[in-house]
C-alpha cells in the first residue's frame, strides 16, 4: 500500500510482512526506530509467532539471531555503526555458520570521535565478513531490499545485510509502496533451514576445521557468494514481476549510455547519495556533457561482470564514496580496480559526507568541473586550513591535546549531540 | 551468622560408600538411582573423545547433559561455549555429542541459547528444552554479560558452567573464577605474593541468585548423585536456571588423574566450594559437610598451590584461604548442629602433624 511514510517504520513494516519468527534489538540511531516500530507491532500481535527479544547488547543481538536461525526460525535484526562493530564477532560467525539471518545496518560513522551521523564506515568494515550486503538508493528500495533479502538469503543459506543511509533515509518521510503480508506470503516461501537443530535428528553444529578441510570451507562461502551473483538479478526480476516495480539488481547503470554513445565519465556511487548525483549528472548532461552513473547496489558479492561491462569504453571513473581505508584510500575504488584490469580507464576516488557531511549538488557540480585534474584521492569539501592547523601544532611537538577536540576550538564550535 | 537449611536433596543418606561419600546407588529405590546405572541412557557424550585423563569436565558435562537429556525425554539441544569441552568433543568430522548441539563463539553461549530458546517458543515447541554449557572462562568472565542477560529476562535456559577455575583450553590461564593464590601461567608462582592475587572474588552462583531466577545450584564431580538429581530439579522449572559445577582439571590444577574425584570433594568438604541449592534468591539447601578438612587437604593435592607449602609454608596465605572456607561454612551453615569448626580443624591438624605430613 502506497504511504508518506518513514523510511524507518517502512522498512518495519516490510520486515514484519515476512514473518520473522525471532526479532532481537538493541537501540542505536539511526536504526532504532525500526526496532521500535517492530516491537510495537510485535505487542500489538501484527507479526503472528514473533518472539521479540530486548538484549542486553549488539553482541547478544547476533548471537540471539544466530541461535534462532539455528533452531530453524526467521531471525531479524538491526544495528549501527558501534553497534555493528561491537557484534563482529558474532557477524562472521553467522555466515561462517550459513545462517540466512536479515539485518539492517542504518549506516553510520564510526568513532572516536563519537558520531552519529551518515556515512558507510560501519557497513564497509564488514565487507570481508561473508554477509551479502546490499545498498539502497531511496526508501523504497530499502523497504522491498528486505523482502528480497529472506528469499536470497534463505535460498543461498548466507546472511543477509540491507544497509540504508542512516537518518538521511531512515528518518526520511516519502512515499512508499510498502510491501504487504499477503503479497510477501506468495511470493517468500517459508524459511527451509539446510541444517537445523533438531532434538529428533541431532547434529553436531560448528565443529572445529583444521587445516585439512578450512580452506575448502572458506572457498565454499565465495563459491556461494558467486552464486549469488547469478540469484540476485533473477530474484529481482521475480520481485518485479510479482509486485509491479523494479527492484534493481546488482548495479543500477544511469545515462551511461545516450545517443549509442558510452559516457565519457561515469560516476560510480552507493546508497541515498546516487540521488543527488543523478541531479547533478542531469543537469551536465543538459549542458552537453558526456556523464552518466553507476549505482552498485549488491557490493557484496561484487558484480566484477556487470559493473565492468557497465564500465567498458568510457574514459573516466570518478567513485564518490562515503568510507575510506584509512592508508590507501577508497574501499569501493579498490574493488572497481580489480573490476577495470587492463582496461585504459582514468579512476578517481573522491571521499564524500563522511560523518553526516552534506554531499551538496554545487560541491559535486565544482568537483566534476575539475575532470581533468583530479588527484587520484581527494575528500570532498576538506577544510584545509583547518587540517594545516593542527598539522602544525603536531609538528611543533609536546603535549598538543586531542586532535577533534583542538580541531572543534578553532571552529568555535562545541556541540553536543545524543548518540 | 549462621543459616540452618533444609538438607541437600540426600543428604540424609548417610548409607554412603567408605571413602567416596557417593551414594550407594544399588541401596535407593529405582526412581532416584543414577541416570548413569540407567542401560537405557542416552550417553549424550560418548567416549572417544580426546579429554585427558582423569578430566572433571568431561565426567561432569557428561552426568549433567545426560540427566538433562532424560529429564527433557530426549528433546534436548545444547549451546556450548568454546572452551576445552567443545574442543575435544568436536573435532571435525568427528563428534562425541549424541544430542542436537550448536557451537558458535566463545563469550555467546547464553545468548545463542536464548536465541534458540526464543526460535521455539516462537514455533509453538515448547517440548524441546534448551541447554546452554560453558567453562568458568566462558561463563563468569567474556559470556557474563550474556548470561546475566539471559537470567534477567529470565529466558527459558538452563545454563551449566563448568569450573575448572580457569582459561583450559588455552593452556592454564587465569580467570575471574581462579581461586587466589593459584599459580596459572598468567600468575606464577614467582614474585612477591607468588600465584593469583587476593581479590574481591566473583561468586557467579550468588550473583545468579541475585537476579532471582527459579532456581541456582552448585555441585561439583565429587556427588554425581547430586549433580544428576539437582540437574533433574532445574529441569522441572521453565525460565532462567543456573548451575555451577566445580570439575578439577589435572592438567591446571597439577592433580593427579586418579585424584579428581578426592580434590573435588576436599573442596567441598573444607568449605572451600560450598554446596547449595536456590530458588528464586534464597538458599532452599545445602549439603552439610560430612567429615570437615582443613583447606590444606585440599591444597597439597594440587601443584598450583604447591608454593603454599614449599620452600616453606606460607602461614599467612594458608590463614587466609582457611578464612575463605569458614567464611562459607559460616554463611551456608554447612556444619550442621553438630559440627564444630574450630575443633574439627585442629584435630585435623593435630593428625597432620602427627603424620609428618609436609
Ligand atoms: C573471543 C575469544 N577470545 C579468546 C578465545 C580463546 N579461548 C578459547 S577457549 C579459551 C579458554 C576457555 O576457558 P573456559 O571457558 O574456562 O573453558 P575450559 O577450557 O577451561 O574448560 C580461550 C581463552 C576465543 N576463542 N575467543
Ligand atoms: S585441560 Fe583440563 S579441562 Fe581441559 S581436557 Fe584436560 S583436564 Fe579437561
Ligand atoms: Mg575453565
Amino acid at each position: 500500500m502506497r504511504q508518506q511514510i518513514e523510511g524507518s517504520q517502512a522498512v518495519a513494516q516490510a520486515v514484519a510482512a515476512c514473518r520473522p519468527q525471532v526479532i532481537c534489538a538493541y537501540p542505536i540511531s539511526p536504526q532504532t526506530h525500526i526496532v521500535e516500530t517492530l516491537s510495537r507491532l510485535t505487542k500489538a500481535g501484527e507479526v503472528p509467532g514473533c518472539e521479540f527479544m530486548n538484549v542486553e547488547s549488539e553482541f547478544a543481538a547476533m548471537s540471539v539471531a544466530i541461535g534462532a536461525s539455528a533452531a530453524g526460525a526467521r531471525a531479524y535484526t538491526a544495528t549501527a555503526s558501534q553497534g555493528l562493530l561491537f557484534m563482529v564477532e558474532a557477524v562472521y560467525n553467522a555466515s561462517g555458520l550459513g545462517l540466512p539471518i536479515v539485518m539492517t545496518v542504518a549506516n553510520r560513522a564510526i568513532g572516536a570521535p563519537i558520531n552519529i551521523w551518515n556515512d558507510h564506515s560501519d557497513a564497509m568494515s564488514q565487507r570481508d565478513s561473508g554477509w551479502l550486503q546490499l545498498y539502497a538508493e531511496t526508501n523504497q528500495e530499502a523497504a522491498d531490499l528486505h523482502v528480497i533479502a529472506y528469499r536470497l538469503a534463505e535460498e543461498l543459506s548466507l546472511p543477509v545485510m540491507v544497509c540504508m543511509d542512516g537518518f538521511i533515509l531512515t528518518h526520511a518521510v516519502e512515499e512508499v509502496d510498502v510491501p504487504e503480508r499477503d503479497q510477501v506470503d506468495a511470493w517468500l516461501p517459508p524459511y527451509a533451514p539446510r541444517q537445523v537443530l533438531d532434538p529428533d535428528d541431532a547434529a553436531s553444529i560448528g565443529a572445529m576445521v583444521g587445516p585439512e578441510a578450512f580452506t575448502e570451507v572458506r572457498y565454499l562461502a565465495h563459491a556461494r557468494q558467486m552464486q549469488a551473483l547469478e540469484l540476485i538479478p533473477q530474484v529481482c526480476d521475480s520481485f518485479q514481476q510479482h509486485f509491479g516495480r523494479e527492484a534493481g539488481g546488482l548495479v543500477r547503470p544511469y545515462r551511461i549510455d545516450e545517443d549509442g554513445q558510452r559516457a565519457e565519465t561515469v560516476v560510480v556511487a552507493l546508497g541515498s547519495v546516487l540521488g543527488t548525483i543523478k541531479d547533478v549528472v542531469d543537469a551536465r548532461r543538459e549542458q552537453g556533457e558526456s556523464i552518466g552513473v553507476l549505482g552498485i547496489q549488491s557490493f557484496r558479492p561484487f558484480p566484477m561482470e556487470a559493473v565492468r561491462s557497465a564500465l567498458d569504453g568510457v574514459r573516466r571513473v570518478i567513485v564518490v564514496e562515503k568510507a575510506f581505508s584509512v592508508g590507501i584510500g577508497g574501499i569501493v575504488a579498490s574493488n572497481l580496480r580489480m573490476a577495470l584490469d587492463h582496461l585504459d580507464i582514468e579512476l578517481r576516488t573522491v571521499v564524500a559526507g563522511l560523518g553526516g557531511r552534506p554531499i551538496t549538488t554545487r560541491s559535486l557540480h565544482a568537483l566534476f568541473d575539475r575532470r581533468d585534474s583530479l588527484e587520484p584521492l581527494e575528500f570532498l569539501d576538506l577544510d584545509r586550513e583547518l587540517v594545516d592547523r593542527e598539522l602544525e601544532r603536531h609538528a611543533a611537538g609536546g603535549r598538543t591535546g586531542g586532535a577533534a577536540e583542538n580541531l572543534l576550538k578553532d571552529l568555535g564550535s562545541v556541540r553536543s549531540t545524543p548518540h | 551468622m549462621t543459616q540452618t537449611h533444609e538438607s541437600a536433596a540426600h543428604d540424609h543418606l548417610k548409607f554412603y560408600q567408605v571413602g567416596s561419600f557417593a551414594i550407594g546407588n544399588r541401596l535407593l529405590p529405582l526412581e532416584v538411582r543414577s541416570v548413569q546405572a540407567d542401560p537405557e541412557r542416552n550417553n549424550a557424550i560418548t567416549s572417544g573423545h580426546r579429554a585427558c585423563q582423569g578430566c572433571g569436565e568431561a565426567l561432569g558435562a557428561r552426568y549433567a547433559v545426560d540427566a538433562a537429556f532424560r529429564a527433557a525425554q530426549g528433546k534436548l539441544v545444547a549451546v556450548n561455549a568454546t572452551g576445552c569441552l567443545e574442543v575435544f568433543s568436536t573435532p571435525y568430522p568427528e563428534t562425541s555429542w549424541r544430542i542436537a548441539w550448536l557451537h558458535s563463539l566463545f563469550g555467546n553461549a547464553p545468548a545463542v541459547a536464548s536465541g534458540v530458546a526464543a526460535a521455539y517458543k516462537a514455533m509453538g515447541r515448547d517440548d524441546i528444552r534448551v541447554l546452554g554449557q560453558g567453562g568458568d572462562g566462558g561463563t563468569v568472565d567474556i559470556g557474563f554479560g550474556a548470561l546475566s542477560g539471559m537470567f534477567e529476562r529470565n529466558d527459558d535456559v538452563l545454563y551449566v558452567c563448568y569450573d575448572n577455575e580457569g582459561y583450559m583450553n588455552t593452556g592454564v590461564q587465569r580467570s575471574g573464577a581462579t581461586p587466589p593464590a593459584a599459580r596459572t601461567m598468567t600468575t606464577q608462582a614467582v614474585g612477591e605474593a607468588p600465584g593469583n592475587p587476593f581479590g574481591m572474588g566473583k561468586d557467579v552462583p550468588r550473583i545468579a541468585m541475585a537476579h532471582e531466577i527459579p532456581y541456582v545450584a552448585t555441585a561439583t564431580v565429587a556427588d554425581l548423585h547430586d549433580l544428576e538429581a539437582k540437574v533433574t530439579r532445574a529441569m522441572e522449572f521453565r525460565g532462567a536456571r543456573y548451575i555451577h559445577v566445580l570439575v578439577p582439571c589435572p592438567l591446571g590444577w597439577g592433580s593427579s588423574s586418579h585424584d579428581t574425584i578426592k580434590v573435588a570433594r576436599a573442596a567441598t568438604q573444607s568449605g572451600l566450594f560450598p554446596v547449595f541449592e536456590a530458588e528464586r534468591g534464597d538458599v532452599t539447601a545445602v549439603s552439610r559437610i560430612r567429615k570437615r578438612v582443613p583447606v590444606e587437604d585440599y591444597l597439597r593435592l594440587q601443584k598450583r598451590f604447591a608454593h603454599l607449602f614449599t620452600p616453606e609454608r606460607d602461614e599467612e596465605v594458608l590463614a587466609k584461604l582457611q578464612a575463605r572456607a569458614d567464611r562459607n561454612i559460616a554463611r551456608y551453615g554447612l556444619l550442621g548442629p553438630d559440627g564444630d569448626i574450630e575443633e574439627g580443624i585442629a584435630a585435623r591438624r593435630d593428625e597432620l602433624e602427627g603424620e609428618g605430613a609436609q
